[in-house]
């Protein structure tokens, strides 16, 4: 068939083609060449550079996160523990049937409606091998019911985790407070590498406060992952460092003898040590489970705390404000021998009420009747207002501001938990600033017997009562006993925090008011004489009663219950024994009546457990 | 077919071992290198395939029926080529219009042809046919051919491509396009006609553009650009520059590349597998690949030059070069030189379509070389 292809046209074609093909040839060479010196620019010149992506690629950090540390009280009591909790795991890509499942797993295991839904939500948002909580707190019985039935249902697992327990439920809650999820603004302030494991975070109390000890340090361990995130194994691993522990100076013992002295009225009962400031007792009531706010209470629930009219999340301790009352006659009189303007035989005649010259307005005592010829003792044991209505007077709203204000009035205490308020000092500037007003007369005379403008929480009471029984000294009341972190044997033991002390002038005024305030407990005819007259020990004290003023807004008139609520709020300050105090107490019962019948029992109880603990 | 005796008088000593050889019609040096190549395959697939010993056992069943073809191949007389030529491309133009009708879709284009036992490529096809079939109309022709016997020979390798480029895949019907054009090159056709083609493509590349899928520009975007979506369309690249790089000199060893264990690199049994490779083997293993590919590619140029007729030397010229098109394309795709174009690396990749192809190729060049009549000296 290549009849017409010459000799001669065939050697040109093959050379023809013997050419190309050696230009083909060369340019295959350098194809090769150029390849060549690609991969050389990849495996040599950027070997590291790859490497480090290609480790990138495959190591992934995973945080472990760190043990809380537990909290304890001064004697070793559990109050906050992490305790192994059972829940309920499926892991989508093991399952066959998800529905048949699930339907499968309600037969055996109470799953509600909400458990479902938060199930399927976070379904589509995981991946397929990672495991979703289904149920969370099985009880023991429910983990033994399925563990019999385990075999039916593969991808199906019983996951334990730490949760955060209290052990105690609500006692001393407002003290100890709680953990909760970590939500948007806390994540702004925490260190992020550190939390980054971390779920829960201090929200109130001494967990919040203290959540840099209780915490602890995340670990991490280096895991070689897959492209799809799947775990392949674990590489290198440090370990977290467990939250140090924390011992409370609350005594747990002591603590509920507080609470069921109070029984089931609202109230407050705090107790201090004061030389040390350690608050033993820490009480406000009604008080709350923290259990359910550890992992998101249900709204219902928490609308029935929030919305009761008991106020059960509201820490009356730290927050709540009341006029103190009677409670700070003491103080007054203090202030009267302090700038000389009375002494302690000086008299004043009560004749049950109290007039400025010139004013037609009556003040009028407690006691209609009046109590006669007055000295300052008998003024406190028998709380004759007429007597502190005249020395107000006589003091003046300036002198009285500037020396309450020395106690701490209208100061926060600075207690080692966040969230307490003020209270509230009056003075000329502070009403001009804030009612345009001048001071009138009339309030410097109330002021004297602790009415009118000022407030105080029971936390500055019980601080300023503290002081008092120091004969001055003040230190700064405080709810850590000591911290123990990991390693370390023995708790280290904080140091009281001293503030500076009051500068009083002649040392035996402070022990004729505290004669005068244990006239109160022992003198039959004191306002407290009613836990005194027994007393194995002295106690010096004074009561109070602070009115209440009408119907908040929001409260609903029912008869009953507005005549309960309208009752005066009952107060008792104390400390014994009066010699070598060792415990300060300030107590309040709200609508409670009398301070001496209502208030003053609640402190006898809880210095009886504290001064002779056997003898309950 | 009958080897002269004068030749076969000389080796006396492998005698049979030489008469078994040239019984078959096998290129020895090819075949040695074809094998190891293969080997070397199986040996990558079988880390690239996560150790699993089935995707083995499937790839040497293939290399095995593909190795049969190739010797079946080889004892056919290469003039039997040349006149099956036209046929041969007929069916495969027949075919290719089939499948853009009935042909079923997979990967979002129409390549297959189901043929109920098995499914079958008909482009795959055309890379044999259309080299056939340019190299048989131009053998007949004085060289350099013609203008009018270049139209012709042009108009014939380009039905068949835009067939392919209309299912669409850019890659195949480049490559077949490609072979067609080594045909024309081979036969010599001028520089100056050449470098006026080189223009007109350089032209009609903002056309092309147009006519593109999005996918398409995707992919020559992310050759540019391949950080700019390092989860979507640049994740290959991006990844295999990682397996490639961090293998380093003397590679992580085999079984030992995370990049492809852990699956963070796409495609590695098939398209990527060079990457494992280079991961694996490192800059030193892949020298030796690249020799091994480039002494069957020599080997083959080598072939061509011998070949005793026009029409032998075109195909076989036209097979080599379009056999090492699909080395350096892949390679250049994997290492980031080149669009991803979904191109295997021959032999190598696992697949058992395109290994058909390649080594029927071959067996047509091991024909080609054994089936020489000697020229009388």
């Amino acid at each position: 068939m290549k009849e017409r292809i010459t000799i001669k046209d065939y050697l040109r074609e093959s050379h023809l083609f013997n050419n190309r093909v050696v230009f083909a040839g060369v340019v295959i060479v350098v194809l090769s060449l150029i390849i060549v010196a690609r991969l050389i620019y990849l495996q040599v010149v950027g070997h590291e550079y790859y490497t480090t992506l290609s480790n990138k690629n495959r190591v992934d950090i995973v945080p472990i996160p760190p043990t809380r540390g537990l909290i304890y009280d001064r004697r070793g009591t559990l109050l906050a523990q992490n305790l192994p909790s059972f829940s309920l795991e499926i892991t989508p890509e093991r399952v066959a049937d998800l529905e048949a499942t699930l339907q499968a797993l309600r037969k055996l295991i109470r799953i509600t409606d909400n458990d479902l839904e938060r199930f399927r939500n976070r379904f589509a948002n995981k991946r397929r091998f990672e495991a979703i909580p289904l149920r969370l707190r099985l009880s023991d019985e429910e983990v033994a019911r399925f563990s019999v039935d385990r075999h039916r249902f593969p991808g199906v697992e019983i996951a334990a985790r730490l949760m955060r327990d209290y052990p105690l439920g609500a006692l001393a809650v407002h003290a100890i407070g709680y953990i909760g999820r970590i939500d948007e603004d806390e994540l702004q302030r925490v260190d992020l590498a550190n939390y980054s494991g971390t779920s829960h975070i201090g929200k109130t109390g001494v967990e919040k406060q203290y959540e840099s000890v209780l915490h602890g340090t995340v670990g991490h361990q280096a895991v070689e992952t897959n492209a799809q995130g799947r775990v392949i194994r674990v590489l290198e691993r440090t370990l977290p460092t467990p939250g140090g522990n924390l011992y409370l100076t609350i005594d747990a013992d002591l603590q509920r003898v507080a609470e069921a002295a109070l029984g089931d009225n609202r109230g407050a009962v705090i107790a201090i040590v004061p030389k040390t400031g350690e608050i033993v007792a820490f009480a406000s009531l009604p008080g709350f489970d923290p259990n359910p706010f550890v992992n998101g209470i249900e709204q219902k629930d928490y609308d029935k705390l929030a919305q009761s009219p008991d106020h059960p999340l509201f820490n009356r301790i730290l927050r709540g404000q009341y006029p103190p009352g009677s409670t700070i006659k003491p103080f007054i009189g203090l202030a009267g021998l302090e700038y000389n303007v009375i002494n302690a035989r000086n008299q004043t005649f009560c004749p049950g009420w109290y007039a400025l010259e010139g004013d037609d307005r009556r003040y009028r005592d407690w006691r209609r009747e009046g109590h006669g010829v007055t000295t300052l003792a008998k003024a406190i044991y028998q709380s004759c207002d007429v007597y502190f209505y005249d020395l107000a007077f006589t003091l003046g709203i300036d002198r009285m501001y500037e020396f309450m204000s020395r106690f701490g009035f209208g100061r926060s205490t600075g207690i080692d938990i966040a969230g307490e308020v003020a209270g509230l000092m009056p003075s000329r500037e502070w009403k001009r600033a804030t009612h345009r007003l001048p001071w009138f007369p009339g309030e410097t005379i109330i002021t004297g017997i602790g009415q009118g403008f000022m407030l105080a929480t029971p936390l500055q009471l019980a601080h300023m009562i503290a002081t008092l029984a120091n004969r001055g000294a003040s230190v700064r009341p405080r709810l850590a006993y000591a911290i123990q972190d990991l390693g370390s044997e023995q708790p280290a033991i904080l140091e009281p925090v001293q503030e500076e002390p009051l500068p009083i002038v002649k040392a035996e005024n402070w022990e004729t008011i505290i004669d005068a305030m244990q006239e109160t407990a022992h003198n039959p005819r004191g306002t407290a004489y009613g836990i005194g007259k027994n007393a194995p020990y002295r106690i010096a004290g004074k009561t109070g009663t602070a009115q209440v003023f009408g119907l908040k807004e929001d409260e609903k008139y029912v008869k009953e219950e507005v005549a309960l609520r309208l009752r005066d709020h009952a107060m008792f300050i104390a400390f014994a024994p009066a010699g070598d105090p060792q415990i300060a107490i300030a107590v309040i019962v709200e609508n409670g009546g009398s301070g001496g019948l209502a208030a003053a029992p609640v402190a006898r109880a809880v210095m009886d457990k504290f001064l002779k603990p056997g003898a309950t | 077919m009958e080897t002269d005796p004068r030749y076969r008088s000389g080796w006396s000593e492998s005698r049979h071992y030489r008469t078994l050889v040239r019984r078959l019609h096998i290129d020895v040096p090819l075949f040695i290198g074809l094998l190891l190549l293969s080997l070397t395959g199986l040996v990558i697939l079988y880390s690239a395939g996560g150790q699993d010993s089935d995707v083995i056992i499937k790839q040497g069943v293939r290399l095995t029926i593909a190795c049969a073809l190739m010797l079946v191949v080889a004892q056919i007389n290469p003039r039997h080529y040349a006149s099956w030529a036209p046929w041969f491309a007929g069916a495969g133009l027949l075919l290719l219009a089939t499948v853009l009708v009935v042909g079923d879709i997979g990967k979002g284009a129409q390549r297959w042809l189901d043929l109920g036992f098995m499914r079958f490529q008909p482009s795959e096809m055309m890379k044999l046919a259309l080299p056939m079939a340019v190299a048989w109309y131009l053998a007949d022709r004085p060289l350099p051919p013609s203008a009018r016997h270049l139209f012709i020979a042009c108009a014939l390798a380009i039905i068949p491509v835009l067939l392919i480029a209309r299912q669409p895949d850019l890659g195949t019907a480049t490559l077949v396009a490609a072979s067609g054009a080594f045909v024309l090159l081979l036969a010599g056709i001028s520089w100056r006609l050449i470098a006026a083609l080189g223009v007109l493509i350089g032209a009609s590349i903002p056309v092309i553009w147009y006519l593109m899928h999005d996918y398409q520009r995707n992919r020559v975007w992310m050759l540019l650009d391949p950080e700019s979506d390092p989860l979507g369309a640049g994740y290959h690249i991006i990844q295999s520059k990682i397996a490639i790089g961090s293998g380093g000199i003397f590679g992580k060893g085999w079984l030992n590349g995370t990049q492809s264990h852990l699956e963070f690199l796409p495609e590695r049994s098939t398209d990527f597998i060079f990457a494992v490779f280079a991961e694996e083997f490192g800059l030193f293993g892949i020298l030796l690949l690249l020799t091994l590919f480039l002494f069957i590619v020599l080997r083959g140029l080598l072939i061509a030059t011998q070949a005793q007729d026009t029409f032998t030397r075109l195909l076989s010229g036209s097979l080599v070069l379009t056999f090492s098109v699909y080395v350096f394309v892949n390679i250049g795709m994997v290492v980031g030189l080149l669009p991803v174009v979904g191109i295997p690396l021959p032999l190598i990749s696992f697949g058992g379509t395109a290994m058909v192809t390649q080594l029927i190729a071959f067996g047509m060049l091991m024909s080609i070389h054994t089936h020489r009549k000697l020229l009388p000296t």
